[in-house]
């Protein structure tokens, strides 16, 4: 479905060898300090951010249409600083939508595509090439990079789903009694190794907002924000959480907005 | 007509915040839970069920971290120490080395893992117990030397019930019921409890 970039794959490839070698080398040293001094700056990303461009722009569907005429917010087919400004009001749906729910709208609408089909699998496994609502999320978060995270709170739908997400957030259940903010609620914790942002203060859910989309280095894939909740309420014990599903919505806003200000750094660079 | 219209406008956020719930904007508890279902699948072993939350869930999912009443939180504490089923036959300590395979396992319950085979108890998400494991999580606190602090009967029940339903000692823990919600069984709780508290034990060794 997604066409594939040789040099995309060269580099994932090479991430892993670089991996690889710095374990060898020496195994008390941090791989991804490694992945870093190997590679400096470079996110993996721009290959997938180039890949959601011609995406963005290429028709597809039974209309044959391309994304171009999709408004993210700030207008049909504006995609500087829409990212920033999401998840929004939309009149057109009545609905408070984030980025993946809104996309998956206009291959509906616009390119007369089957939800279901989209759906079947918008996020990739370890091991696969990237899909097409990863590259699109990438693309799009990118051309928000640098601006501050500006979630509107002026339609009351936008704040209903700001204190809903709140209540989504407290919420515990499953057969280990988890909620979001078990793992998210207190500063300076580790699970593991892994440091775990709290999303109650605005430097915790800046910091964690701003970076996703994210090229996971161990993954060798861009993961976005969706998948992020997905990940997270599996590991919560419960079912799978839907994209662009008003759960998602609500959570996604209520982190958003506890980061506003915070720049935007996405596609991040993550372990 | 501008009056009117004020007055829709009104009437609608009205009743799309009364949707949310009576105070302001906050949904109620049945309405949180409806977003949830209607956000998920069922998966593999985890179905839309375990969105059913107990009482001692219910009574925790709120920001304070704790049960207002002073009743209420006497009665889920109550309840959660009667959950505690000791072992039959008086024998808390199990093999230290199996234990350790538990503690290190985080795997169990998602649905992405195989319900056939047994589950962690990843204690190392949130506990440093060994030394010699250096990625352990910060949630939890430190077990290191845990079996220094003795080995008396009392000790060792207060530790299995601890493992079998944190409730009974801090109600809204963050910890799993391991024995009371069915994670770990009778033996693997013997096992983790072995790896706390004997001597040979990587926990308990410098």
């Amino acid at each position: 479905m997604l066409a594939k970039s040789g040099i995309a794959a060269l580099l994932r490839g090479l991430s892993v060898c670089s991996l690889l070698f710095s374990i060898a080398a020496n195994a008390q040293d941090d791989p991804f300090a490694e992945y870093h001094e190997m590679m400096g700056d470079d996110n993996p990303a721009i290959f997938v951010i180039e890949e959601g461009a011609e995406l963005w722009a290429k028709p597809q569907g039974p209309k044959q249409a391309s994304l171009e005429q999709c408004d993210l917010g700030l207008g049909a087919g504006v995609v500087k600083g829409a990212y920033a400004q999401l998840p929004s009001y939309f009149a057109d749906t009545k609905q408070v939508m984030d980025l993946e729910g809104r996309l998956i709208y206009c291959m509906e609408s616009l390119q007369g595509r089957d939800r279901a089909d989209i759906l079947r699998k918008p996020y990739s496994s370890t091991g696969d090439m990237g899909t097409e609502l990863e590259a699109l999320a990438s693309y799009i978060a990118d051309q928000s990079m640098g601006m501050p995270i500006a979630t509107p709170q002026n339609h009351p739908a936008e704040r209903a789903a700001y204190a809903m997400g709140e209540q989504l957030f407290f919420y515990r259940a499953g057969p280990y009694d988890f909620s979001c903010a078990t793992c998210h609620r207190q500063s300076d914790k580790r699970i593991r190794l892994q440091n775990l942002p709290n999303l109650t203060v605005s430097a915790g859910a800046g910091s964690a907002y701003s970076t996703w989309p994210a090229y996971r280095i161990s993954q060798g894939l861009v993961r976005t924000m969706g998948w992020r909740m997905q990940n997270c309420a599996k590991q919560q014990r419960l079912p799978q959480l839907l994209p662009g599903s008003e759960a998602v919505v609500a959570l996604i806003e209520y982190m958003s907005v506890n980061g506003t200000g915070t720049e935007m750094a996405a596609p991040g660079l993550k372990r | 007509m501008l009056k009117t219209k004020i007055l829709l406008a009104a009437v609608a956020v009205t009743a799309l915040a009364s949707a949310y719930g009576e105070s302001g904007l906050k949904p109620d508890a049945k309405t949180v839970k409806a977003v949830w279902r209607d956000s998920m699948v069922a998966k593999n072993q985890a179905g839309l069920d375990r969105l059913n939350q107990t009482a001692l869930e219910k009574a925790c999912s709120n920001a304070s971290d704790n049960v207002a009443s002073d009743t209420e939180r006497e009665q889920l504490r109550q309840a959660a120490t009667n959950s505690v089923v000791y072992p039959a036959d008086g024998k808390f300590l199990g093999d230290w080395q199996r234990g350790e395979a538990i503690a290190s396992n985080g795997k169990g319950m998602q649905w992405s893992d195989d319900p056939n085979k047994p589950n962690g108890g990843n204690c190392y998400a949130c506990h440093q117990m060994s030394p010699g494991e250096v990625a352990y999580g910060t949630v939890g606190p430190s077990l290191r030397n845990y079996g220094m602090r003795g080995r008396s009967e009392a000790m060792l029940k207060y530790t299995w019930a601890k493992i079998w339903n944190p409730q009974g000692y801090r109600v809204c823990s963050h910890m799993p019921r391991f024995g009371d919600a069915g994670i770990l069984d009778e033996q693997q709780i013997r096992d983790v409890m072995a790896y706390l508290f004997d001597p040979n034990s990587p926990v308990n060794r410098k």
